[in-house]
């Protein structure tokens, strides 16, 4: 076996200086969807409603400094909606970088981090459980597109449809979602726990979990102690 | 060694109920594991035909004990979440704090800031070297000459910080404290003489015939499934993707500096170890201009407020190119003193998605140096 040249990997790539980038080009630079929207974003928008009128996409404003503008999808529609993005070629998001869940045992306040426009209210009484998605493109280098999709409660409708069939970056994290906040991802391939043990009933990061009664015996309670005595020996 | 372990998680994994087939579980405290990380490993014969990856042995719910802490009391909880790079993640969170409030950093600390970051892929980039030989089996030597290295950027940061790893050091709008005297010459001497490392580790390394025979077409997947897999950092660069976020979406000063972003042919293990050696000569360039231009003034943004600090309502997701990947910080705020979510996008977890994809048909030797080549920490991984 001979010993590859040193600079047998290209050392440098052709595109590589940021200047020759098309970040400072308006629609296709980094900037464009975080700062200037909602103006690319709504022209982003108006494309989804004509491609997917059904869909029923709408625009949520961040009140933030960030000014990460996101779009509400009906989780019914969520997979078309990701489909269009992903396999349109001037859009091309093809990179799925991030999932969050979010738990709101309060509909309210959820529409003051991403607010709703006028006269659109929240649809949804009771609480629910939201899992946001930030997509981009690796090609046209855009981004973040944050998308939401909400579930219809926090208990047995707590469902949204997979996105691993499209991107396959969302397989742990959606796991990682149905294991800490309990949404039920319909079509994932392998739905298990991924970090709490399989045994585990609860969802430790909704905002009503109750950690388990661990008390441990101390001779002389007081402060925060005694009031876990008392909690655990109720007289 | 034929166990149930297959019955007790890897449920969907394809014709385990084959007889003729070996379940392994390799994990969770062999030390080429790099960590408590366990695998499921069906084996026909040598040959892997289902891994499973068990995660969760160093879960402590990072993120709500972040819900239940003010935004600055999160920021040692970053430290110990890739405990090889904590400069880093400090950064990074910074970095989403500051986009979430709005708040600007002064041009020294910013060059404080590229600094301690670069100094910390030296670090993670060296200690991978000497990890991936020790995976396999080349114990001890390369991993001795790599922690010597490491150990002169420890003693830096030590001066610095106080602290060798755990170093809690970036405020929101700044940095803690300025660089004590004489602290950014000793800096330049480190990477005057970092070369000279490189060239010696190197060339221990390149044309090592063991090494290559180990690592040469082992692993490899094609571009757009990795960044379907959301695989980003030296393991997507390796395979020949021209993307870095220093470059795409500089945060930071990082367009003020010259420097390239090295790519790999065909992002096997070899090109993942080669890249990173060429990332290291791409940082010390980076450093040796951020030295040069260092400016006076304040480290942090005399407006920035360190108590009581309570962000307006809203959102941010802000990532940074850590020296494993992209790590993302995503923060919500409900405008009071403590996030009301609080999500790491962590690099080592997301990396190991398509795990099984590049191991299916190899041999399970061939399993301990992708893992290794993928580089995981699992403090990050477990959160």
């Amino acid at each position: 076996m001979t010993a590859p040249d040193r600079n047998s990997m290209d050392r440098e790539s052709p595109d590589s200086h940021a200047g020759e980038l098309p970040s400072q080009s308006g629609e296709a630079g980094f900037t464009a969807l975080q700062s200037e929207s909602p103006d690319s974003l709504a022209s982003l928008l108006a494309r989804l409603h004509d491609a997917l009128p059904q869909a029923g996409v709408t625009l949520r404003t961040n009140p933030g400094p960030a000014a990460q503008h996101s779009l509400l999808v009906e989780p019914t529609h969520l997979t078309e909606v990701c489909r269009f993005l992903r396999d349109t070629p001037d859009m091309a998001f093809d990179f799925l970088s991030n999932v969050t869940g979010v738990d709101w045992p309060d509909p309210a306040k959820a529409d003051t981090v991403a607010v709703p426009a006028e006269g659109e209210a929240n649809a949804s009484a009771s609480g629910f459980l939201e899992v946001i998605y930030h997509l981009y493109s690796t090609t046209r280098r855009v981004g973040p597109l944050v998308l939401r999709a909400r579930t219809a409660d926090r208990g047995d409708n707590a469902k949204i449809p997979s996105l691993v069939a499209i991107y396959r970056s969302a397989e742990f994290q959606e796991r990682e979602i149905f294991d800490l906040f309990g949404v039920e991802f319909t079509g994932h391939p392998d739905l298990r726990r991924i970090l709490m043990w399989d045994e585990f009933t609860d969802h430790p990061m909704r905002k009503d979990y109750v950690a388990p009664d661990d008390y441990e015996y101390e001779p002389t309670p007081h402060d925060a102690v005694l009031e876990k005595a008392k909690r655990h020996y109720p007289a | 060694m034929i166990s149930d372990l297959a019955n007790s998680s890897s449920s969907a994994a394809p014709a385990l109920d084959d007889d003729q087939l070996l379940h392994v579980s390799l994990g969770p405290q062999h030390p080429s594991t790099h960590g408590v990380f366990r695998m499921n490993v069906a084996l026909d014969g040598e040959t892997v035909v289902s891994l499973k990856p068990v995660f969760g042995y160093l879960h402590r719910n990072h993120e709500k004990i972040a819900e239940n802490a003010t935004y600055l009391s999160s920021m040692p909880y970053t430290d110990r979440l890739d405990y090889i790079c904590p400069l880093s993640n400090n950064w990074a969170y910074a970095n989403a704090v500051e986009k979430l409030a709005g708040i600007e950093v002064p041009e020294r600390a910013q060059y404080m800031r590229v600094i301690l970051a670069e100094l910390t892929r030296l670090i993670n980039h060296t200690a991978f070297a000497g990890f991936i030989l020790g995976d396999m089996g080349a114990w001890g030597s390369a991993l001795m000459y790599a922690f010597r290295e490491r150990e002169l950027i420890l003693d830096l940061f030590e001066d610095l910080t106080g602290a060798r790893m755990m170093a809690n050091f970036m405020r929101f709008g700044g940095c803690r404290n300025d660089l004590p005297a004489g602290w950014a010459n000793k800096v330049s001497e480190l990477v005057n003489g970092y070369g000279a490392f490189l060239d010696e580790m190197e060339d221990l390394l390149i044309g090592n015939e063991i090494l290559l025979a180990r690592t040469r077409d082992i692993g490899a997947l094609p571009k757009d499934v990795l960044i379907n897999g959301g695989i980003t950092g030296p393991m997507l660069r390796a395979a020949g993707v021209n993307y870095d976020i220093r470059k795409v979406e500089p945060y930071g000063i990082y367009q003020r500096f010259d420097f390239r972003i090295p790519l790999g042919g065909t992002g096997d293990c070899y090109d993942r170890i080669m890249i990173r050696f060429l990332e290291m000569r791409e940082s010390l360039k980076i450093l040796r201009q951020a030295l040069d231009q260092l400016p006076e003034g304040p480290f942090v943004h005399p407006k920035a407020k360190i108590r009581n600090f309570k962000p307006p309502v809203g959102e941010a997701y802000a990532r940074v190119e850590g020296p494993k990947g992209e790590l993302g910080f995503h923060l919500l705020s409900d405008g009071s003193a403590n996030p009301y979510r609080y999500r790491v996008r962590p690099p080592s977890f997301i990396n190991l998605t398509l795990l099984e994809d590049m191991c299916l048909g190899l041999d399970l030797a061939d399993v301990v140096v992708i893992l290794g080549s993928i580089d995981i920490v699992l403090g990050e991984v477990d959160r």
